[in-house]
This record gives structure tokens, C-alpha cells and sequence, in this order.
């Protein structure tokens, strides 16, 4: 249910460190009950925006409205936040850090909610120094929701789980936002931005590279099809006036293509076997690596 | 107002709970005063002073007179000049000094021993064996009581530092710990404010720093039956305001550090000079001066001397206006500036 509104907008926000730009001068803004993705490489300066506008650093420049003017005291009491990487308080247990969080804040959820909503149950008196890591990240999501938050600020929160506790987490998260809740994300994993996000920003060098719904920048960016064929099945004199752009990778050629049905008959004219060809779309992955590059990042 | 006390309570709900399931730091907190009082007091109880003390009375402004006596040049003893006689004849009851020697302008020269001290009789012979060097007698003052024990003086600086460890590491280390590994990033990200979760951890440390020290207290006593003079309350309170200055000082150096190896580095720092200069194993009062006003800058020094007064010398707290002032001082300042420097990250 995502309202047009912007429930939080950034402008022209500045983060330097001496000589070094974290993020720069960037501005968007994210509308009421959905959920908007941060993405980009190592570095790129996702979490210092998202820390910016949670309160925790401050900027340099620019603003940040909640709500259309900027954020204070009030702020905390409405935002949930599930940190990168969090230690809690040594020898507690999850009842008790339950217990903790909802006294520092006015409004709260039952704990009984929590338990249910991030299925804590089972190790509900268990040391939280004592639990796997998608228990852990469980009990942290279940932190950011213990104030009935209106935004929930996760920062890669699926970063070290398997693919189930992945899967897991992010039927949790889906269930965030059926409850009107707007979501703020980071994350490396671009399927699950592309699942859970309907606004994501690709980032990079603290600049936005691109903004937009996952579908929309898809379009923007890729016409077409990828056509992958096995190296032993195409003739090198085969490409011969194909229309499209050729990749040659190590078991196989790709064809990024507009022109599908011509590419095709094309390849059957010149007796390319396509028993073995592999037809895929552009995902995220591709807009990624195309705008932030292939270099690798510390 | 209500809510902020709120968060205060959750805050300090927490901490102790920390505390009190470290079963091994709780064990070790107890454990360690009390092997420390059992080793000391035992190896050192009867043949405390290896060397004899003697008191020499010179009233302020008096010009040295007692420079002539052979006895002052007797090897193995040491002479302590004291201008206070009263406190000085106490001691001499109590056995921590062995003998008290007034050389006066005119007439006899006056000294004092306890007729129960084995030293004190030693001392005498010694004294009157080399003579006055002059016209003038000695004029014996026999006094009585009964010996303060090498183990009775220390208990106080046992506690009192064990208080200062606890604090200092207690508070201090725990908070920078806290800093590094992102506990206190997460607690900034709520409505908790510095001010309430910093007198969360000091009060949750003073708590269990009176508890564990009460503990200690009864066992010690009930373990080597050390002498208590004064009131109790007064004693209670003292030490309440010395593990308030102590805590206070460790939220200084909590306040920005992050690296647990650099403040255990401060840390030390602070704690093995206060231990060995505050008077915890051995009386300042034959240091050399500049030694003596060094101390009085650690608060371990003011709460050993204030606890020493009460337990050993029966004195009540109001009579105490220099340790009680310079502790509460202290424990303002360093409060102020622990404060106003601390950040979460």
C-alpha cells in the first residue's frame, strides 16, 4: 500500500571525512508505506546516507525532512533501525533485551506481537550471545519494531544468513510493509531488492548513479534479450550480420539483442544447433555491474 | 520526566543483570579482596614493622633540638617527625609506633612507650643506653591499649581499593567495550540519553560496589576480627562517596576512548599509582613530602585516610571535612567533565 506522499526527503546531503567525500550532494525522497532500496558496491556510501538520515552521523551539508521538516527530537520515537553489525548488552537474554527496548520507548508493541511477528518463540530465554546468525538478525528486526515504528531502517540485514534464513527474513519484511510501514534498505543482494523494493537507488562513489523502480530502470536501461549459446555450437563466421551486440564469455557467446525473432532465424539459417541456447532478460544484477562497474571494491 | 526515569530503570535493570550473571567476574570481585587480606594480613600480622618507628614531637616552628641525641643516629630505626603530640601518643598506644620521643628546650626529655610493646621496651634500652648527650634525664610516660594490627590498619585500604578497581574497571572498561563492539551505537539510535545511561552503569556499579563491600566487610571481619571504632553509618556513607569519585573518574576516561587495550592502558595507569601512593600497604606518613602531596591528589588516598579514621580512631564523619570535601569535589568535577566529553560513538 504505498502512498504518493514522501514520508522523507533528502536534499543535497554532503558527507565528508577531511579530504574524503562519502556522500555526495545527493537528494531523493521516499514516499509513505513503501519500501525504497539502497544499493551499491563496498564503499559506495550507502551506509553513511542511511546513518545520516537516522540520526546517527551528521551531515556535513544538506537536509533531512520527516514528514516535510527536519528531523528532531521526535524522530528517534518513530523510526526502528536494524544496524550492519550490533552487539547487545552481554549475559541478557532475548526476553530481556525485549524488555530493555520497549522501556526506552513511549509507545510500544506487545512483546507477545514481536515474539509472533519475528517468530522468537522457541529461544525466547536464550543468551542472545547464544543464537545463529538469522536468530540474531530475528531478534534485531524485532528491536527496530518494538516502538510501532512509522519507518524501518534496515542496513543489509540479510548480509551473512542462507538462502532459507534469507527467504525467511524477507517474508518478514514483506510482512512490515503489509502493515503500512515504510521500509529504507541496503543491501548486496539484488534479488532481494528487486523482490522487496519498489524504489531503489543505485549508489556509488556517494553519488546516485540511478533511482527508480526496479522494473522501470530495467527498461530504461536494456532493450531486449540475452541470447547465451554454447562456444562449441556457434560458428565463428556465424555472427556475420546478426543484429546485436556480442560478448564472448568463456563456455559461451552472448547476444544482447532487440531483434529476437530475426537473431533466430538468422542462427537456424547458418545451422546453429539451438537445442542448448539460454534466453534471459536484464536483472538488477546486470544494471549493477553495467552502472557501478566490474572493478572489484575493498 | 516519568518517561526519562523509565529509561533510566531499563538501563539500570540491565546492567545489573549483566553483573550478576558474569559469574566470574562476580566470583573474582569477591575473591580477590579477600585472598589479598587473607595473604597480607596473615604474613604480616605480628611482624608487621620490619624496622623500628620512632615519633619525634616537634611543635610547628620549633627549631630542632633533639639533633644531639645519639639515639637519633641509631641505624634500623625510623624517625618520623609529627607536630601533633595527641595523635602521636595514640599511635604509640596502639602500637603502630614504637616509641614517642619529645625533646623539649628545658627540662627532661620526655618519651613515651606502651609498657605491652616488645619494640617499645627494645627502643627504650636502646634510648637510654645512649644517653641524652646533654645535662638533661628522660622523663618516661608510660602508656597502655591495645595493638593496632598490621591487618586492622589494612583492612581499610583493602576495601577502599578493591572499591577503586571495581569502579574504575568496572564502569570505565565496560562503556569502552560497549563503544567498540556497537552497543552504545544501537542505544543512541533510541530515545535513551547520554545522562540517563550514564547514571545507570555509575549507579548500578555503586550498588554492587556497596554490596560486594559490605560482604567483604563482614567477612574480613569475621575472618581476622579487624578493629571497628566508628560508626558504621559513617563509615557506609564514606564509602559510598568514594565509590561515587571513583566511578566518576572512570566515566572520564570512558567518556570518548574505544579501544579496550588503551583504556586498560589508562587505566592502569591511574590504578597503580593510586594503589601505591594513596597509603593502601604502608603509612605515607615517613615518605618523603613531595611524595605525601603527590597522594593527596588520588581520591583513593582521602577515602583510605578517612576510612582509616573511622575504623581505627572512632572518629565521626564530621569531623572529616577534608576527605569528605575533597572526595565530593572530586566526584563533581570529574562527573562534570565525564559528561559534558562523553559521545556514543
Amino acid at each position: 500500500m504505498t502512498n504518493t506522499n514522501p514520508i522523507l526527503e533528502v536534499r543535497n546531503l554532503r558527507k565528508n571525512y577531511g579530504k574524503l567525500t562519502a556522500v555526495d550532494g545527493i537528494s531523493f525522497s521516499i514516499r509513505e508505506g513503501g519500501c525504497f532500496g539502497l544499493l551499491g558496491p563496498n564503499g559506495a556510501g550507502k551506509s553513511t546516507t542511511l546513518e545520516i538520515i537516522e540520526g546517527i552521523k551528521s551531515a556535513t551539508s544538506g537536509e533531512v525532512n520527516y514528514k516535510g521538516v527536519p528531523i528532531g527530537d521526535r524522530f528517534k520515537e518513530e523510526i526502528g533501525i536494524q544496524f550492519q553489525s550490533t552487539a547487545l548488552q552481554d549475559y541478557l537474554t532475548v526476553r530481556d533485551v525485549l524488555n530493555m527496548f520497549r522501556s526506552l520507548y513511549k509507545d510500544t508493541v506487545p512483546v507477545q506481537d514481536l515474539i509472533d511477528s519475528c517468530n522468537l518463540g522457541e529461544y525466547l530465554d536464550r543468551d542472545t550471545s547464544k543464537l545463529s546468525g538469522g536468530q540474531r538478525q530475528r531478534v534485531l528486526l524485532a528491536l527496530a519494531l518494538v516502538n510501532d515504528p512509522k519507518i524501518v531502517f534496515l542496513d543489509e540485514p540479510t548480509t551473512g544468513l542462507d538462502p532459507q534464513a534469507r527467504r525467511n527474513f524477507w517474508g518478514l519484511i514483506a510482512g512490515i510493509k503489509k502493515k503500512g510501514k515504510t521500509v529504507v534498505l541496503t543491501t548486496h543482494y539484488m534479488e532481494e531488492a528487486y523482490v522487496l523494493c519498489d524504489e531503489i537507488a543505485i549508489m556509488d562513489h556517494g553519488k546516485i548513479l540511478a533511482i527508480g523502480a526496479p522494473d522501470r530502470l530495467l527498461k530504461e536501461h536494456f532493450q531486449g534479450i540475452w541470447i547465451e549459446i554454447p562456444k562449441e555450437d556457434f560458428k565463428s563466421s556465424s555472427k556475420e550480420g546478426l543484429l546485436g551486440e556480442f560478448f564472448e564469455r568463456e563456455e559461451s557467446i552472448e547476444i544482447q539483442t532487440n531483434h529476437a525473432n530475426e537473431v533466430f532465424r538468422a542462427l537456424l539459417e547458418r545451422g546453429v544447433s539451438l537445442n542448448r541456447v539460454k534466453v534471459r532478460s536484464q536483472n538488477l544484477e546486470d544494471l549493477f555491474i553495467q552502472l557501478t562497474g566490474k572493478d572489484l571494491r575493498g | 520526566m516519568m518517561q526519562s526515569f523509565k529509561r533510566f530503570l531499563a538501563a539500570l535493570n540491565a546492567r545489573n543483570k549483566e553483573f550478576v550473571r558474569d559469574h566470574a567476574a562476580l566470583g573474582w570481585n569477591f575473591a580477590f579482596p579477600i585472598l589479598v587480606v587473607a595473604g597480607f594480613g596473615f604474613a604480616f600480622t605480628g611482624k608487621s614493622q620490619e624496622i623500628y618507628k620512632v615519633s619525634i614531637y616537634q611543635p610547628s616552628g620549633q627549631t630542632q633540638q633533639a639533633g644531639d641525641l645519639a639515639f637519633l643516629k641509631t641505624q634500623y630505626i625510623q624517625f618520623i617527625t609529627v607536630t601533633d603530640l595527641q595523635p602521636a601518643i595514640e599511635k604509640v598506644e596502639r602500637h603502630q609506633t614504637d616509641l614517642l620521643l619529645a625533646p623539649g628546650t628545658t627540662g627532661p626529655i620526655r618519651y613515651w612507650v606502651n609498657s605491652t610493646s616488645p619494640k617499645g621496651y627494645f627502643l627504650e634500652k636502646v634510648l637510654l643506653g645512649s644517653g641524652t648527650g646533654a645535662t638533661q634525664a628522660f622523663s618516661k610516660e608510660e602508656v597502655h591499649g591495645k595493638e593496632i594490627r598490621y591487618v586492622d590498619w589494612l583492612i581499610a585500604g583493602i576495601l577502599s581499593m578493591n572499591m577503586m578497581f571495581n569502579a574504575l574497571f568496572g564502569v570505565g572498561y565496560v562503556i569502552v567495550r560497549y563503544r567498540k563492539i556497537g552497543v552504545l551505537k544501537r542505544l543512541k539510535a533510541t530515545p535513551l540519553k547520554p545522562f540517563e545511561f550514564l547514571s545507570a552503569q555509575a549507579l548500578s556499579r555503586l550498588f554492587l560496589i556497596q554490596f560486594v563491600s559490605t560482604v567483604l566487610f563482614v567477612g574480613c571481619k569475621w575472618m581476622v576480627h579487624f578493629e571497628m571504632r566508628g560508626s558504621y553509618l559513617d563509615l557506609f556513607i564514606l564509602m559510598s562517596l568514594g565509590a561515587a569519585c571513583m566511578i566518576s573518574l572512570s566515566l572520564i576516561i570512558a567518556a570518548r576512548l574505544s579501544s579496550e587495550e588503551f583504556a586498560n592502558g589508562i587505566l592502569n595507569l591511574i590504578s597503580w599509582p593510586m594503589m601505591f601512593l594513596s597509603g593502601v600497604w604502608f603509612s605515607l606518613e615517613g615518605a618523603h613530602p613531595l611524595v605525601q602531596k603527590i597522594a593527596l591528589i588520588f581520591p583513593l588516598t582521602h577515602l583510605i585516610s578517612g576510612a582509616r579514621a573511622i575504623m581505627i580512631d572512632g572518629t565521626p564523619l564530621a569531623k572529616l571535612p577534608m576527605e569528605v570535601g575533597m572526595l565530593g569535589g572530586m566526584t563533581l568535577v570529574f562527573l562534570t567533565i565525564g559528561s559534558s566529553i562523553f559521545k556514543w560513538e
